[in-house]
């Protein structure tokens, strides 16, 4: 019964069921090529134009079956306004890759003025924060309908529709309500929250009308889940997200325990009815014995952190400040991020802006985020300078200094090996101020003056500023 | 349920901090469902919403829920995490109140929770035994005690409540003061004597200064089981490996075992170990970075390291340990930002707070930590996570947040 797991999924199968006419229309050099990308999930079927032809239907179904996530991949919104949720092959990241990250929806309710909603939504549609060259920004808007009713709820969906181009996920334990809200903004396909024991028939009925995705709850009871789930297929409906409960405060246990049986379930055990998406609910913080406002962001920041480490594809999130939502960001990109692809970028010699014989020139390690961030750092500040990126292992200058990865040696021969030395007319070399250790030795291993720079590369800009060109010696 | 939040143990200083207007108003949400349900048409819900007249349910459609029952995955692996006791009492031959056990594991930690957590995580509070540049808003609660490692030490365990406590002797780096090993040694001494909770000795990076003063302070504390943080294989080249492993089989101490995010270095430099000190003696040190520059790192290798002690590899069970404050070398932890983002005082803790949990789901067993704040927020965590067995029905109601009000919003 169990699907077996995709790293254990060869190429020959998948050539197998290709047209393995090598016509290249893929790109690639031939069908093994495809099949091995395929199993590595960085191409998808669609890449191969003849096997959508009708003569390769049978083969087409029996790959996606081959290839299909043991969580499945649920889509909510359309087109532009969308966002995958699940999709998932593996438990821990390690084993494979984590594919669409987490979304982050955040909450807003009907309570609020028409005014209050769409400067909450604005907030949320400009967030914004650049990390390493790419812009972090939060994925979807929850609506919420606190006062419980339709009519409210129907013009607060309105407006986010009119003021927002986020993916919506519509939240009442109401049919009645989210009826309302969905046919409001027909063709938008919100997720919607929640079918549960008691309301599952007016919910699925609603689900199937307005086709859109819909979100399974069962507190605690992963059993009633998977009657539920059991049910609503029948019914015909596919594109269901589970939600196991978040609790808020000495819940957390429980919380974690549901999120990993269903994921194990789905994954080690091939349990289809537990192969879903799962919702997780931060802002439950905010619903606890604490009543600090603050104290509550916090905590739901922390919960957040535990959900995104443990299996949820989607969070629906409070707190709007830029502290507590800028960790919950960063994390869900970098849990993201493939762990096969290297940590390192090339060592070798940078260039910046428009350097010349007397511009500084800096080194620092070849572990991607330092470079990722030295960089964004000289290119904001529109530095012009040379940059030795040395091989340090893909350590970061700190550890690499701590583990002898970076060293006055290593320096000397990146130094060298960068060839800096035919474009500059100067012999000072600026060295991270996190290896500010190494001066003495690196000043005897190049032979060139060496000055130790900031140990943040934010303090680049000043610091060349204050300290460039330097006195004499 | 009260201090069981993860803020619970939040410190004096930043509980003010906190303390701002906020309120949260739970309805009954029943009362407001009878009410909905009298005003709601009761033919709302046979009108089709988009054109198309959706088919009756048919026969296939069950009216009931189908019956559905739930049976949790099956996990047995074959191997076992050893334990590691750090700090001797008296009748031990130390002089500790107390000794520390860490590690045990026989399941990833924190996930099907099918199994009784062996040992609970310990967090060990950071001692700098010289001023070195720290974020303001990380040593503001300590500024009274920064010239003194013993007062150090007593405040982060009288006042914070630490139950083991890391002396960095970063004096000792040769370009710093470059203190002598005895003078090292003095300074263990005088917080040896200033607090009775297992200790963790940090040196300065240096393979050979490290060498001579991890030697020195190991006769000195002899029979406490210190934690000597660290051992590298840097010191295999620089052949003073031996000398510190020998120093600590002959006294009874603990090695960390540091290695750069690399578990093939650490297997070797563990085989190297094995020749010294018996295994019960090592805990591994896979590098800890900080959220934002790499933590994802950080979590896949302790991952991986915990998957392959489980699944039976003896050079990788040993217990792992974090040192959570390299949170605060991310700028995003310390430095001032657009008022959206706070300030480093509340950024900070949660920064070290968020970095510390990752690798505490990632199996880690002992952090070396910091703020008092995000020690507060780890202690709560530990709380709700390893209490053993969860109870039958999960605390608190999960569906409270679809229909609350909360304060603040807009």
């Amino acid at each position: 019964m169990a699907k077996r797991s995709i790293t254990e999924t060869s190429p020959i199968e998948v050539y197998r069921l290709l047209p393995r006419t090598n016509c290249g229309e893929c790109g690639e050099p031939n069908c093994m090529a495809f099949a091995t990308r395929l199993v590595n999930r960085e191409l998808t079927i669609d890449a191969c134009p003849p096997i959508l032809r009708p003569e390769h239907a049978g083969d087409r179904a029996d790959l996606d079956a081959l290839l299909a996530p043991p969580v499945r991949a649920v889509r909510i919104g359309r087109g532009e306004r969308s966002a995958v949720l699940g999709g998932k092959y593996i438990v821990q990241r390690h084993e494979f890759t984590y594919h669409n990250p987490t979304c982050c929806a955040l909450s807003v309710d009907d309570s609020l003025s028409r005014d209050q909603l769409v400067q909450r939504l604005r907030t949320i549609g400009e967030f914004s924060y650049n990390y390493i060259g790419r812009d972090l920004r939060l994925d979807a808007v929850a609506l919420r309908s606190v006062t419980g009713d339709p009519g409210r709820f129907r013009a607060a969906t309105e407006t986010i529709a009119e003021t927002c181009k986020l993916p919506l996920v519509l939240c009442s334990p109401d049919p009645g309500v989210l009826r309302a809200g969905v046919e409001a903004v027909p063709g938008l396909r919100p997720l919607l929250h929640a079918a549960d024991s008691t309301n599952w028939r007016e919910m699925a009925t609603l689900a199937l009308d307005a086709d859109c995705p819909l979100v399974v709850s069962a507190p605690d009871d992963l059993a009633g889940l998977r009657s539920l789930t059991k049910t609503l297929r029948a019914w015909g409906l596919e594109d269901l997200v589970l939600d196991p409960g978040t609790f808020p405060g000495g819940g957390l246990a429980h919380t974690v325990r549901n999120f990993a049986r269903c994921r194990y379930a789905a994954i080690r055990d091939g349990d289809e009815l537990l192969g879903y998406p799962l919702l997780g609910a931060p802002i439950a913080a905010f619903t606890g014995e604490e009543l600090d406002s603050t104290r509550c962001a916090f905590d739901e920041a922390l919960t957040a952190s535990v959900q995104l480490s443990r299996y949820a594809d989607i969070l629906i999130l409070q707190g709007l400040e830029g502290w507590s939502v800028l960790p919950t960001l960063i994390w869900r990109f970098n849990l993201y991020t493939d762990p096969r692809k290297p940590v390192a970028v090339e060592p070798g010699l940078r260039e910046f802006g428009s350097p010349d014989r007397q511009s500084p020139v800096l080194v620092t390690a070849n572990y991607a985020l330092t470079y990722f961030t030295v960089e964004s750092d000289i290119k904001s500040a529109n530095l012009s300078c040379y940059l030795v990126v040395e091989d340090t292992g893909g350590l970061s200058v700190e550890s690499a200094v701590a583990g002898r990865y970076f060293s006055a040696a290593g320096i000397a021969e990146a130094l060298a090996a960068s060839g800096v030395d035919e474009r500059v007319d100067h012999r000072v070399l600026i060295i991270p101020g996190l290896a500010a250790r190494l001066s003495g030795e690196a000043a005897e291993a190049t032979g060139w003056r060496v000055l130790v720079g900031p140990k943040d590369s934010s303090g680049l800009p000043a610091y060349i500023k204050e300290r460039w060109p330097p006195g004499p010696a | 349920m009260n201090g069981r939040d993860l803020v619970g143990a939040i410190g004096p200083e930043l509980l003010a901090l906190l303390r701002t207007a906020g309120r949260i108003e739970l309805e009954g949400f029943n009362l407001e469902l009878d009410e909905l349900e009298l005003r709601l048409p009761s033919g709302a819900f046979a009108a089709p919403a988009f054109g198309a007249v959706p088919p009756e349910p048919g026969p296939e459609r069950p009216t009931e829920l189908l019956p559905a029952d739930f049976v949790p995955t099956k996990t047995d692996y074959p191997g076992r995490v050893r334990e590691v006791v750090l700090g001797a009492t008296r009748r031990e031959g130390g002089s500790r109140a107390r000794a520390l056990t860490i590690g045990g594991a026989e399941a990833p930690a924190f996930t099907l929770f099918d199994r009784p957590i062996v040992n609970r995580p310990v967090i060990s509070m950071d001692v700098f035994d010289t001023r070195v540049p720290m974020p303001k808003a990380l040593r503001a609660p300590f500024e009274e005690v920064r010239d003194d490692p013993a007062e150090w030490a007593r405040l982060n365990v009288h006042r914070f409540g630490a139950k083991a406590v890391t002396v960095h002797l970063l004096s000792t780096d040769p370009l710093i003061k470059n203190s002598t090993p005895r003078e090292a040694a003095a300074t263990v001494e005088s917080v040896l004597q200033a607090v009775d909770v297992p200790l963790i000795i940090g040196g300065c990076g240096d393979p050979r200064k490290d060498a001579d003063v991890f030697s020195e302070v190991a006769a000195m504390a002899s029979g406490e089981r210190l934690l000597l943080n660290s051992v590298t294989l840097e010191m295999a080249t620089a052949k003073t490996l031996e000398k510190v492993a020998k120093a600590a089989a002959d006294h009874g101490h603990n090695l960390l075992a540091f290695t750069g995010l690399e578990l093939n270095d650490a297997k070797e430099l563990n085989r190297r170990l094995y020749e010294y000190v018996p295994p019960e003696q090592i805990v591994m040190d896979l590098t800890t970075v900080a959220l934002g520059y790499g933590l994802e790192y950080s979590f896949s290798i302790h991952e991986r390291a915990r998957h392959a002690a489980l699944m039976g590899d003896a050079e990788l069970q040993h217990p792992t340990i974090s040192g959570s404050t390299n949170a605060w070398s991310a700028r995003e932890a310390w430095m001032q930002m657009p008022p959206t983002y706070g300030g480093p005082e509340l950024r900070g803790p949660l920064w070290e707070a968020e970095t510390a949990l990752a690798l505490l789901l990632a199996g880690v067993d002992i952090f070396m930590m910091s703020h008092p704040a995000a020690i507060g927020a780890m202690r709560a965590a530990f709380d709700v996570l390893t209490t053993w067995p969860l109870d039958e029905v999960a605390e608190g109601r999960a569906n409270d947040w679809v229909t609350a009000r909360i304060g603040g919003e807009g």
